[in-house]
C-alpha cells in the first residue's frame, strides 16, 4: 500500500512550477539599492546623505543621489564660473553657498560659527570631512543626478559643478523611476 | 566565541580603523575584505562604539561570519571570518 501522504512527481512538479514562478517575481522586484532625495543645502543635512550613502555603499549597496533644489549648493565647484548669466541668476549665484565649504547648519549657525564648531570637531574626533566623503563617494560608484529643472531655476550650468565621476542632469522622472527599483528610498 | 577563542584565532589580516569615525571604519573593512581569503579571519580595530553594532550587520548582509569582540582599553577589537 503506497503512503497517501507522499506527494506524486506531477505534483511536486507543479509546486516546483509555483517556486519558479515566485522567484521570477522576486527577482523582478526591488534591488539591493538606495535612493535619496537630497533636497536640503545644510552642511548637516548634506552630510547625513553622505554618511547613509557611503555605509550603504560599504555593503555593496548601489547608490543613487538626487540632488535637487537648496542641495545643489553643495555641488558647485568653488574655483568654476561660467558666463552669460542673467541678473537673476548672477544673483542667485552670489547668495548661495559655492561648494561644501560655504553650507551652513540648520540650527545653531550663528553666522557661521556653528560650521566652525562643528568641522572642528569632526576633524578632533576623525569624522571624514564632507570633501572626503565626496571623494570616497565617487570612488564607490555612488551616482549623482542633477535635478535640471532646479538648476535652471537657480541659473547653474552643468559647468559650474564639481569634477565627478558619476554626475548626469536629468529629470524628477529618473528620480522616480530609479526609487522604485530601489529597496530603500529616502528624502532628505 | 569566548575571548579566550578570539584571542587564539590566527588573523590574516588586520585592520586599523581606529583613526576614523562612522561610517570611516566600515569603509576601510570593505576595501580590506577583499584582500583576505575565503575562510580567513580578519580583525577591525576601531575606536569607535557604533562599529561593534555596524559589523556584524555588515557581516549578515555580506555573509561573512562574525566571531566576537574583545574590549581593549579605550578601543574594540572585532573579529569575523570571510565567506
Amino acid at each position: 500500500m503506497s503512503n497517501t501522504t507522499e506527494p506524486t512527481p506531477a505534483q511536486l512538479l507543479e509546486q516546483l512550477e509555483a517556486l519558479k514562478q515566485r522567484v521570477a517575481q522576486l527577482e523582478s522586484g526591488r534591488k539591493d539599492q538606495l535612493s535619496i532625495a537630497v533636497v536640503s543645502g545644510d552642511l548637516d543635512k548634506v552630510l547625513a546623505a553622505f554618511v547613509i550613502s557611503i555605509a550603504a555603499a560599504a555593503m555593496d549597496t548601489q547608490v543613487k543621489l538626487f540632488f535637487s533644489f537648496w542641495s545643489l549648493a553643495a555641488l558647485r565647484d568653488a574655483r568654476k564660473k561660467a558666463k552669460g548669466k542673467d541678473f537673476i541668476s548672477k544673483m542667485f549665484g552670489m547668495m548661495l553657498p559655492k561648494g561644501t565649504g560655504q553650507l551652513k547648519l540648520s540650527n545653531m549657525n550663528m553666522a557661521g560659527m556653528g560650521p566652525m564648531m562643528i568641522k572642528h570637531l569632526m576633524r578632533k574626533q576623525n569624522v571624514m570631512s564632507l570633501e572626503q566623503m565626496l571623494k570616497e563617494a565617487a570612488e564607490l560608484g555612488i551616482e549623482i543626478t542633477v535635478c535640471e529643472m532646479s538648476a535652471g531655476l537657480m541659473g547653474f550650468r552643468k559647468e559650474e559643478f564639481i569634477d565627478y565621476p558619476n554626475l548626469r542632469m536629468a529629470g524628477a522622472a529618473t528620480f522616480v523611476a530609479e526609487a522604485g527599483e530601489s529597496s530603500m528610498q529616502l528624502f532628505i | 566565541m569566548t575571548q579566550e577563542e578570539l584571542n587564539a584565532l590566527t588573523v590574516a589580516k588586520s585592520v586599523d580603523a581606529r583613526g576614523t569615525a562612522c561610517p570611516g571604519p566600515l569603509l576601510e573593512a570593505k576595501k580590506a575584505i577583499g584582500g583576505v581569503g575565503a575562510n580567513e579571519v580578519m580583525e577591525v580595530l576601531s575606536a569607535d562604539e557604533g562599529t561593534k553594532v555596524d559589523i556584524p550587520k555588515w557581516c549578515t548582509k555580506q555573509g561573512h561570519e562574525f566571531l566576537g569582540t574583545i574590549e581593549e582599553n579605550g578601543y574594540f577589537k572585532i573579529y569575523l571570518r570571510k565567506k
